[in-house]
């Protein structure tokens, strides 16, 4: 996995509470088997109102989403990582995720960052006003900045560690097999198996 | 000897724990400073959609599956549910459940594909065939993965790179969850399900109040239901945010595992059940957080907006936007209010529907076709609507079929399907069409789920059936007042 230290990149304001990952992307583009290709897909039903935010020529090029709370609802889908990244995002700011959402970011590279209800709606502000504005995330320092205008983030300080280094989760803990072969040899014979 | 008591009385409040804990104790492969817990996984379900990259990673990785025979395959997100015995028509549909089979070939995984009279939807076939089990940890790439907790397993819904990590090393790496009861006490009043306890939760503590923490479900109203009712209340946890959900495993749980395919039995059944009652959550155990709700307030609920939280009880009117307790509340409600063509003030009651879905993992088992099919006994749904049962699993249906709850069903009108997920996510061909209105007793009502440009309202299986009757959102009381 590639890791993440800092980026700076052009953001859009989603100006939306309770994105579910119905919404990022629907369950029709879910019949795919490959893990790239899914930038058509990203937020479909609401792309094909030329009014979405995503479609609107100041926001052209945006790598960070600031979105209102709760997002990533509903299915554990993974694609919807994948759909926000195939479309160039490297970072969704929101004062809320939800809890499955945000562990396939971490599994992904895609940084899920969460700040404050009034930090999203001053960055909200900011963007509107001045959509070409840079918006810095150093996840070292775990701070968003936009212009004059710094804040805190919160990520899991282990999600933090593993995406500035960015290591594979398998990789890790194929290194503690002999706990896990000790751990099943104890396992008791009432547990089911399909064997 | 009043020394030697105010010891012991010192001593035993350490070791309170909950059933979340308990069971997340029992797991624990590898503990480290900074370091989420690696724990055992003891049962994984594959279906075609959130699998097929994770098989491809293990191929790239040259991984083996570690467990296979701790891992259960079965078709049910995107297969039909007319004209089974025939070759899938949507070729891309089509080739994520081939693929499905070759990965499962190749890497020697039991699958239950169409066809087999064990397939079905992922959550109703794990129990049924009693391989959920109490104290165990289930995972599958699907978030309705805590509908296991019902048996008090610890259940939750993975992303495809977890998935790809179970396959791998039967472990996960996790941060220990936060635990919160949902206390129902009282006795539930009569026509009021599981479904419409849920839902209650939902609107009260709302779609993130669950956020980091496993739920458990306790108090006498949820002692009283039955297995299938505890499932429907677990399967949407996730709809709070939550993890997972657990109900206490008790002699309710014990005689619906009892004699199932994988059960244990002999010695290890008895060892089994030692072991299950030992789960229980402490007698002042600390959770995180509470919640209580009176049974005896419960009423019909239906949801009117956007996401399972916008829901109300049946008798309520559609809410008004002015009356929001914040700004973000208000655009969620107007931005619902829009998708869903609603007017603040119109009777609940007076929503008309299209179509009603009476299936999915939260109502898709046998009790659930009962319970519609005794409201729908002798009677017809209202013309220009259109009411699809889609059993959750083939024995579901073919269970169904043997008590002759198909014929009620065909006798009202209804169409009577193969089973799996169908409408309730409208990945294979039963969907609404732009504009349509559902009454569905599915789990999610997000924009465009049952369809693009559709519009859902969650119900409970009774109030499926009296809406197909009626034509609008209405209760199975209604239907005696009517007549």
């Amino acid at each position: 996995m590639e890791s993440f230290v800092t980026h700076t990149g052009t953001a859009a304001p989603l100006r939306r509470s309770n994105v579910d990952t119905d919404q990022i992307i629907p369950a029709e583009y879910l019949k795919r088997i490959t893990r790239h290709g899914f930038e058509d897909a990203l937020f479909a039903s609401w792309r094909n109102d030329p009014e979405f935010v995503l479609n609107l020529p100041q926001y052209q090029g945006v790598s960070v989403l600031v979105a209102g709370s709760d997002f990533g609802t509903g299915s554990s889908r993974e694609h919807a990582v994948w759909a926000l990244q195939d479309f160039g995002f490297k970072a969704v700011l929101s004062s809320r995720f939800a809890d499955i959402f945000r562990g396939n970011s971490g599994k992904g590279g895609l940084l899920a960052a969460q700040i404050s209800q009034e930090d999203i709606e001053f960055i909200w502000g900011v963007i509107e006003t001045n959509p070409q504005i840079p918006v810095t995330i150093d996840l070292e320092a775990k701070t968003v900045s936009v212009g004059d205008f710094t804040c805190e983030f919160e990520v899991d300080d282990y999600v933090r560690w593993r995406l500035l280094r960015g290591l594979d989760d398998i990789g890790l803990t194929m290194q503690h097999q002999s706990d896990i072969d000790l751990y099943e040899s104890a396992r008791p014979s009432f547990k089911p198996s399909v064997r | 000897m009043a020394l030697e008591s105010l010891t012991a009385v010192e001593v035993a409040p350490l070791t309170m724990l909950t059933m979340a804990e308990k069971v997340w104790a029992d797991h624990i492969v590898h503990q480290g400073d900074g370091e989420p817990d690696l724990l055992y996984i003891d049962l994984h379900l594959i279906h075609e959609v959130t699998s097929p990259q994770a098989f491809d990673g293990l191929r790239t990785a040259g991984r083996p599956v570690r467990r296979p025979d701790l891992t259960v395959a079965t078709e049910d997100h995107n297969i039909p549910t007319i004209d089974v015995d025939k070759p899938i028509a949507d070729p891309v549909s089509r080739i994520q459940v081939e693929t499905l089979r070759k990965n499962c070939d190749e890497f020697g995984v039991r699958l239950y594909p169409l066809g087999d009279i064990e397939q079905g939807i992922v959550h109703v076939v794990g129990p049924q065939m009693g391989l959920t089990q109490p104290g165990m940890t289930i995972v599958c790439g699907d978030s309705h993965t805590s509908t296991h907790g019902a048996f008090g397993a610890l259940a939750f819904g993975i992303g495809t790179s977890e998935v790809e990590h179970v396959l791998a090393t039967q472990t996960l790496p996790l941060k220990p969850f936060k635990t919160m009861a949902i206390n129902i006490d009282g006795e539930l009043p009569a026509g009021v399900t599981a479904k419409d306890i849920i839902l209650a939760v939902i609107s009260k503590i709302g779609t993130g109040g669950g956020q980091g923490y496993v739920l458990e479900y306790r108090g006498s109203a949820i002692q009283s239901l039955s297995m299938e009712g505890r499932m429907t209340i677990c399967n949407m946890s996730i709809e709070a945010g939550a993890r997972a959900g657990m109900v206490a495993p008790d002699q309710t749980t014990f005689e619906y595992i009892k004699g199932r395919p994988h059960a244990p039995e002999g010695q290890d059944w008895d060892d089994a059940v030692v072991y299950w009652e030992s789960l229980t959550t402490d007698p002042g155990a600390q959770f995180d957080a509470e919640v209580h709700i009176d049974a005896a307030t419960l009423s019909p609920y239906v949801t009117w907006g956007t996401n399972p939280g916008q829901g109300l009880p049946l008798s309520s009117v559609v809410p008004d936007p002015a009356q929001a307790h914040s700004g973000e509340e208000r655009m969620a409600i107007e931005q619902a209010l829009a998708y869903m063509d609603l007017t603040p003030g119109t009777p609940l009651r007076d929503i008309r529907v299209d179509t009603v879905f009476l299936g999915s993992c939260t109502n898709g088992r046998i009790e659930d076709l009962r319970a519609a099919a005794s409201v729908l006994r002798g009677k017809h749904i209202a013309s220009g609507v259109r009411l699809l049962v889609v059993p959750g699993s083939t024995r579901v249906r073919l269970q169904a079929e043997s008590e002759g709850l198909h014929q009620i069903f065909l006798d009202a009108g209804a169409e009577w399907r193969g089973a799996g997920c169908s409408m309730c996510l409208a990945m294979n061909p039963d969907k609404l069409a732009p504009g349509e209105r559902s009454a569905s007793t599915s789990n999610r009502n997000f924009e465009g789920r049952q369809g693009p440009g559709g519009r859902t309202h969650l119900v409970s299986p009774e109030v499926a059936a009296a809406t197909a009757i009626i034509g609008t959102l209405s209760a199975p009381a209604d239907l005696e007042v009517a007549s």
